[in-house]
């Protein structure tokens, strides 16, 4: 990394950051959560979940792309959690958990950015084709055993032609770093499409609190519920809200 | 002189061109029959056999020239001969009608009545190719090359003035003032982005990093557009032409020419005019003895779509997966193994002799302000002219359709258009006057693409468009994008339901969040584009979206699982024919008596409708017609 120092604005606030460096570490700097699962920083950027996506560019033309892979430049403009963003990131959390249910790390995500609603066909997917996995396997451990094939619905990770691969030292590494295997959500009741059942927990798992800045007592809730949708003393949000 | 030595100078092209003009301009007669794939299909080989086989029979071959040459654009009328330098025109040429011509047309310059083309609106019959509507109101500069060219033949190219923008270049310009030139004429993408090509030239050419590549998009994967693989399988030498042009002004030593491996001819052709042109000295090591090294190689495709993507095409040449990746860095400043790479498309290419033949000036007087020059379609679907047609920008849908397409076939409404590839979106009646170019397509929610025009009648179910492109998106999605691999599922699915009856009001809403979310949150221009025909059908068909959800009703009669077939009582003359069909032996009734369809057992394949002579099969949907 060059070690020219360029200047940007985040969130509205003026920033200087080394050149070359993505979005997603400058704003990290600033201490702006930004929500990923295919990002990790030992390994490159890929750019797969589209969690991480801000809104750059002056006001009248903005696009959206995805931090970790978008570099700082000078005069960029960003901000990371515009309206437009956040409701990108909710569809693309429902979308997830409809379909990766069995990832705590997804639920919780889920859960913190306030989804509610699983709308679609409950699937129960074990990956999400992060793409973690392989970059581990190839750039820590050297190995390149396991990579993409495929494409579109038929996308899936794997050795090359499916036959047990002589590059795997079965050194675990991807198991380590999958979002999906590594935490899997073990919870009341770990298959259905939203569990949320942290968020009634008391004290939660979910740092859904401390994130909003809310001072109410753990457990309230309010906030990520419509108005006047309290929970029954005993129930699960999926119980509630879910259309499966 | 001729083409037994490479030409060492602009000099030599020009004398070379002279002897070339002089041999075949003395009553020359030729007669070129289109051997594009649309008519070759249509039994063209046989044609050119045939032709060639009576002149030689007559003894007139010096006389007479036979050329095959590229698509002349008028598919739906092929095989197509057209005669110069009389300009007489038959459309569907048979084998068994070359004696006539020849006879007729060609030594008594008379018309053989029976054979020619008949304007279906005024059955008016039509001599000569420039009268006919489908090519009088069209401005063709790239295609009509195509008509008189034998493209396997490097002297018929240079015969009209081909490689004369390349000497031109070479002797009396510096790549500064090319690149002037091709920025003043306003040209830009033609393959569906619309960036302005000198733009993107200047920047490659200030790159300090070396060597600086070209690449030719050629990878034209939409559904019903053939207008890239024309140009290549027509006029090859045009293309190479504007890629040395290119190479010149930006500085690069290495081209490639990035083909479908689906385009067998364009793949043949392009790589015999390749070589052709190395010996001729026109490529390769210092072209027309200028010092300009420049070398073309062909790449072929591996059949995914979305290699059309430029970076996905550049990992796709390295030899990689072909998924896209970010942007910035761009192509022409980290493109082919990191170095500065120009990616246009085949047509961009064409496009540029003929701006340095002709000017800047020249180019942007046709076309709008901001889209300048012309733009091939392939126009196909419900119309009546299915072919190629190339306009100015700016002219109105309607004008392509209706004026040059002739219109929708057997009487029926039109629909809609599908503008820009399955990733485009779909234009209603309303938007028929909507000018073509970038910008207005844009903001009617839609794209320009490569050139793709689907024309759509009164029988077709928007719904059910919109879940063909989606599905056909979602399954050419390279999958890297969760929101696009997932989303075009999703949306799939959510249409599918629509169009089987289990739609609620809920999935609409559902729909129109999902589709923003993922044109949002994708990386590169398939995912950004993906909602665009679910978006777009339901910004303008919403009304079909609802009956198909609340009255579980498809007015067009497509969506199997809503309607049904019934034989009406008053029509039916009991003649049998739809029950010896039948394949699932659901129709019963007595010879000469009223037949009836057990709803319960049929399949709704339509055999029923497509025999029955009488129009007594009718399809209803949600109780109604």
């Amino acid at each position: 990394m060059s070690a020219k120092v360029i200047n940007i604005t985040m969130n509205g606030l003026p920033m200087e950051v080394y050149e070359g460096m993505n979005v997603l570490e400058a704003a990290r700097i600033m201490g702006i959560d930004i929500p990923t699962l295919c990002y990790d920083e030992g390994l490159s950027s890929y750019g797969a979940c589209r969690l991480c996506i801000v809104e750059i560019g002056p006001q009248d033309r903005t696009k959206v792309v995805s931090s970790c892979t978008y570099r700082c430049e000078e005069g960029l403009e960003i901000r990371t959690h515009s309206k437009r963003v956040m409701d990108t990131r909710k569809m693309i959390l429902e979308l997830l958990v409809c379909s990766t249910p069995g990832s705590k790390t997804i639920q919780d995500l889920a859960a913190a950015h306030g989804v509610i609603t699983a709308r679609f066909k409950p699937e129960h997917e074990d990956c999400m084709l992060c793409g973690l996995c392989v970059r581990m396997c190839k750039e820590q451990m050297m190995a390149t055993a396991i990579d993409f094939a495929g494409r579109g619905p038929d996308r899936r990770i794997t050795t090359p032609f499916d036959e047990a691969s002589a590059l795997c030292r079965h050194c675990g590494g991807c198991m380590f770093i999958c979002p999906a295997c590594s935490s899997r959500c073990m919870g009341p009741d770990a298959d259905t499409t939203l569990c949320s059942s942290c968020l009634n927990l008391s004290p939660s798992c979910v740092e859904v609190y401390d994130h909003q800045q809310c001072w109410m007592p753990p457990g309230c809730g309010t906030c990520i519920r419509p108005e006047g949708d309290y929970l029954p003393a005993t129930g699960r949000i999926s119980e509630v809200k879910t259309e499966a | 002189m001729s083409l037994d030595n490479p030409i060492r100078s602009s000099g030599e092209l020009e004398d070379l061109h002279g002897v070339l003009v002089e041999r075949r301009s003395e009553d020359h007669l030729c007669i070129s029959i289109c051997t594009g794939t649309g008519c070759v299909v249509g039994g063209a080989e046989s044609v050119v056999d045939a032709f060639v086989e009576v002149i030689s029979e007559m003894g007139l071959e010096e006389k007479i020239e036979v050329k095959p040459t590229g698509c002349h654009g008028f598919c739906e009328m092929g095989p197509l001969v057209t005669m110069t330098p009389s300009g007489y025109f038959y459309p569907q040429v048979h084998a068994r009608d070359a004696r006539e011509i020849v006879e007729k047309t060609l030594l008594n310059n008379e018309v053989v009545e029976k054979l020619l083309y008949h304007d279906p609106q005024t059955d008016e019959a039509i001599a000569r190719e420039a009268d006919v509507p489908f090519y009088k109101h069209q401005k063709r500069i790239i295609l009509a090359e195509n008509g008189h060219l034998n493209p396997t033949d490097i002297e018929d190219y240079i015969s009209i003035g081909g490689y004369k923008g390349l000497a031109h270049v070479l002797d009396e310009m510096n790549p500064d003032e090319v690149i002037t030139c091709v920025i003043d004429s306003g040209l830009a993408g033609r393959g569906g982005a619309g960036f302005p090509t000198g733009k993107k030239w200047e920047i490659c050419q200030k790159q300090p990093s070396e060597p600086k590549y070209l690449v030719c998009n050629a990878d034209e994967g939409d559904p019903g557009a053939y207008m890239d693989r024309s140009i290549l399988e027509g006029n090859p030498h045009r293309v190479i032409e504007g890629m040395c042009i290119g190479a010149f002004a930006i500085g690069a030593s290495q081209g490639f020419i990035y083909v479908r491996h689906e385009y067998p001819l364009a793949v043949e052709r392009i790589t015999l005019a390749i070589e052709d042109a190395r010996t001729a000295g026109l490529l390769g090591e210092d072209i027309m003895g200028s010092g300009l090294n420049f070398d073309l190689k062909v790449v072929r495709g591996a059949g995914a779509f979305v290699c059309g993507e430029e970076s996905a095409l550049l990992k796709s040449l390295e030899g990689l997966k072909g998924e896209p990746k970010q942007r910035p860095p761009f192509p022409v400043e980290k493109g082919f193994q990191n170095k500065p790479t120009v990616i246009n498309n085949v047509e961009t290419w064409a496009n540029v002799p003929h701006i340095i033949n002709n000017g800047p000036e020249w180019f942007v007087g046709f076309g709008t302000e901001g889209s300048a020059g012309t733009k091939i379609f392939s126009l196909v679907g419900k119309v009546n002219n299915t072919g190629l047609v190339e306009v100015p920008m700016g002219v109105t849908i309607r004008e392509i359709v209706f004026d040059i397409g002739g219109g929708i076939p057997n009487g029926k409404e039109f629909k809609a258009v599908q503008t820009g590839g399955p990733a485009g979106g779909c234009l209603p009646t309303s938007m028929l006057d909507l000018p073509v170019d970038f910008h207005a397509l844009q903001e009617a929610g839609t794209i320009m693409g490569s050139g793709g025009l689907i024309v759509m009648d009164e029988d077709t179910c928007m719904v059910d468009v919109a879940r063909y492109f989606t599905k056909f998106l979602e399954e050419e999605s390279c999958g890297k994008c969760y929101s696009c691999r997932k989303g075009t599922q999703r949306m799939r699915e959510l249409l599918d339901d629509i169009c089987e009856g289990r739609g609620t009001p809920g999935h609409l809403a559902l729909l129109e969040e999902l589709g923003h979310a993922v044109n949002t949150a994708s990386m590169c221009g398939l995912g950004q584009n993906a909602a665009n025909p679910m978006l777009s059908t339901l910004r303008h068909f919403r009304d079909e979206y609802e009956a198909h959800i609340n009255e579980h009703r498809c007015s067009a009669g497509v969506c199997t699982e809503l309607i049904q077939y019934t034989i009406l009582e008053e029509f039916c003359d009991g003649c049998a024919a739809c029950s010896k069909v039948c394949p699932s032996e659901c129709i019963v009734g007595e010879k000469d008596s009223l037949h009836t369809i057990i709803t319960e057992d049929c399949i709704k394949c339509g055999s029923c409708l497509n025999v029955c002579t009488r129009g007594a099969v009718l399809i209803t949907s949600g109780g109604g017609v």
